[in-house]
């Protein structure tokens, strides 16, 4: 591994776009495979002598890889500087921290707004289908390439916490501990219903033009933040937006027409205009496909627990949140008795609170002390100082 | 070091290095802390309260937040040598299928009940007509956890209902070293404020192997088998 580690290239910045060669093309689950793979990532910290503290963090569905860094296109805090910075549970004096744009992203890695190599245009729904296996596969390929042989922890919430599971099944031996917040083994009825909303908003936008709007310069932002403003909904507790909210109106006095007179509706349409500013309608699309697609257990004889069976050394961290009704802790509590009856060492917390499936995010002192916790005893076990 | 517990001592005496052990109710994760450092076990817990749990995850413990009433259903079949619940027996809304469940999930149990036969709370019930308060059992009866006391003998007929073989059993009374009692003795349900047990299934009751449904979890027993037994028992 030393000859390997010393013939990868050393990330001096913080970031970029890792391109792969030809001779390494995605192997996707559809069967197509993906020439010339990017990935965009952002790392933190140093990664030690001995390669042992590296940490993968998996963003969601509309999150990217600037967890930590000021964002490129909004100029806001990464998604997660709550949780990744010095002295918080993600700390870059401590750990390398990785973040990568998922396969199908619009954020530097390659997706369906990538320039296809055999036409030289973007992809369109020329893109294959893309899987979160695929997505994890991408990730692997970029830890081997920077010579990690293990990973500390792989760290996800929501759709990066499908990414976590992926990971306990598919490289179990790369990693030495896990930890899945907010997420579940399979997306519900409920969960594609709600995504079928989001792709057919997209879709009735005329600007979509069939996948093609790059080509004919226009783009589909109406029906985008509709289908953001419809998803943002299942990211909170019904408390949390009547805390927030309540029938609290913009203006004295109702308007007698379809303007944003509660202020519920002005923050719902301020969520979808600003989401189209830094999201493509078509990554979107494939994304919350992939999502749909996910069911961990379907590849293992549909039980669960034998996709964990070769992550009895991994130590599990697996976290949900009370109110969170999008991927509930009943899930979680499913993935924590898959992980019990696979014999794997597995912890479990239901973080009491009332915001929903966004509390992940946001500031929650239990989410901080339970990750900090469970980090530095995973870390004194890993022989990290 | 701070000073042990009695019942932790004694647990500690019980236990084979290097076993898997499942502590139901581990609080803040204080004797499985001391079973990992001392006995090198591989430990697990199962606490309710979230405080608990945080406490276990600091000191580096597997700890699942769950409830010893419901949670227990989930775990695979003789996946620990030992469970270990630990004065909660009482507390639990089914002792009977907790216990059945606790021999199901390992090997062994390690089970701490307060006894309600002894001499304090016959006497507090004869000479007060109360519900007996007393440095074992302090809450008064509209305060108190406790929902399914019982007695030493209650308990080790219990067992044979179950086909439960009690290995050891050693009574325990504050802040005094644990006794090696024989349980069955009737002066011992007079003079044992609480007593550990450690229990096992006898062999012809061992558990088979259970199909697993779409999480690979255990399918339970669908009813309990040996009820009929028991109120037999009673009648006679």
């Amino acid at each position: 591994m030393d000859d390997q580690a010393a013939l990868s290239p050393a990330i001096e910045t913080d970031g970029g776009v890792w391109r792969f060669p030809a001779g390494a093309p995605l192997r996707l689950d559809s069967g197509a495979v993906l020439p010339e793979l990017e990935i965009g990532y952002q790392t933190y910290g140093r990664l030690n002598e001995s390669r042992t503290n590296a940490v993968l963090v998996c963003h969601a569905l509309t999150g990217d890889q600037y967890a930590a860094s000021t964002h490129p296109i909004t100029g806001k805090p990464g998604w997660w500087s709550r949780v990744i910075g010095p002295g918080l549970p993600l700390d870059p004096d401590r750990y390398f921290i990785i973040c990568t744009n998922v396969v199908g992203g619009c954020m530097g890695s390659t997706g369906p707004g990538s320039a296809n190599p055999k036409t030289g245009e973007p992809y369109g729904l020329a893109f294959p289908m893309i899987t979160i296996a695929d997505m994890v596969r991408a990730q692997a390929m970029l830890i081997e390439a920077l010579g990690i042989d293990t990973l500390f922890a792989v760290v996800g919430g929501s759709m990066g916490g499908m990414q976590v599971l992926q990971w306990a099944a598919d490289y179990p031996e790369k990693l030495f501990s896990a930890v899945c917040i907010a997420a579940a083994a399979r997306h519900s009825a409920q969960n594609i219903a709600f995504h079928e909303v989001g792709r057919q908003a997209i879709m009735a936008d005329p600007d979509w033009r069939g996948g093609a709007y790059q080509s004919e310069g226009v783009s589909p932002s109406k029906g985008l933040a509709v289908a953001r403003m419809a998803a943002h909904i299942t990211y909170l507790s019904e408390a949390a937006l009547q805390r927030k909210f309540g029938r609290e109106l913009r203006k004295d006095g109702l308007s007698w027409g379809f303007d944003a007179d509660f202020q519920v509706e002005s923050y719902l349409r301020h969520q979808g205009a600003s989401f189209v500013d830094r999201f493509d309608a078509n990554s979107y699309l494939y994304i919350t496909r992939a999502l749909d697609y996910f069911d961990l257990a379907a590849g293992h004889d549909g039980v669960l627990a034998q996709a964990f069976q070769k992550a009895r050394q991994v130590r599990f961290m697996v976290l949900s949140f009370s109110s969170d009704w999008l991927y509930s802790t009943a899930e979680s509590r499913d993935i924590v008795r898959a992980l019990n009856a696979a014999g794997c060492r597995a912890s479990f917390v239901e973080i009491e609170t009332d915001k929903g499936h966004d509390a992940f995010f946001l500031d929650e002192p239990q989410l901080d002390a339970t990750l900090r916790g469970f980090l530095e005893a995973t870390a004194q076990a890993r022989g990290l100082s | 070091m701070s000073v042990i517990r009695e019942d932790f001592r004694e647990i500690l005496r019980l236990v084979r290095p290097g076993a898997r052990v499942l502590d139901v109710g581990c609080g803040e994760g204080e004797l499985l802390e001391l079973l990992q450092r001392e006995k090198g076990v591989d430990g697990q817990g199962l606490e309710i309260s979230p405080a608990g749990v945080s406490a276990c995850l600091a000191r580096g413990l597997a700890v699942v937040q769950g409830d010893g009433d419901r949670d227990l259903d989930h775990f695979p079949t003789r996946a620990f040598d030992y469970a270990i619940l630990s004065k909660t027996l009482q507390q639990m809304r089914e002792p009977r299928h907790v216990l059945s469940e606790l021999l199901r999930i390992a090997d062994q149990a390690i089970v701490s009940v307060p006894n309600f036969g002894h001499w304090r709370m016959r006497v507090s019930l004869m000479t007060r007509g109360r519900m007996p308060e007393t440095r074992a059992l302090p809450d008064p009866w509209w305060a108190t956890a406790n929902i399914h006391l019982c007695t030493l003998r209650d308990f080790t007929d219990l067992c044979e209902d179950l086909d439960l073989r009690i290995d050891a059993c050693a009574a325990l009374s504050n802040g005094k070293a644990a006794r090696p009692i024989d349980p069955k003795r009737p002066i011992e349900n007079w003079r044992s404020e609480s007593a550990l047990f450690l229990l096992s299934r006898r062999a012809e009751s061992e558990p088979d192997a259970v199909p697993k449904d779409l999480f690979g979890e255990v399918a339970l027993p669908k009813a309990e088998p040996d009820r009929p037994k028991r109120r037999a028992r009673a009648k006679a």
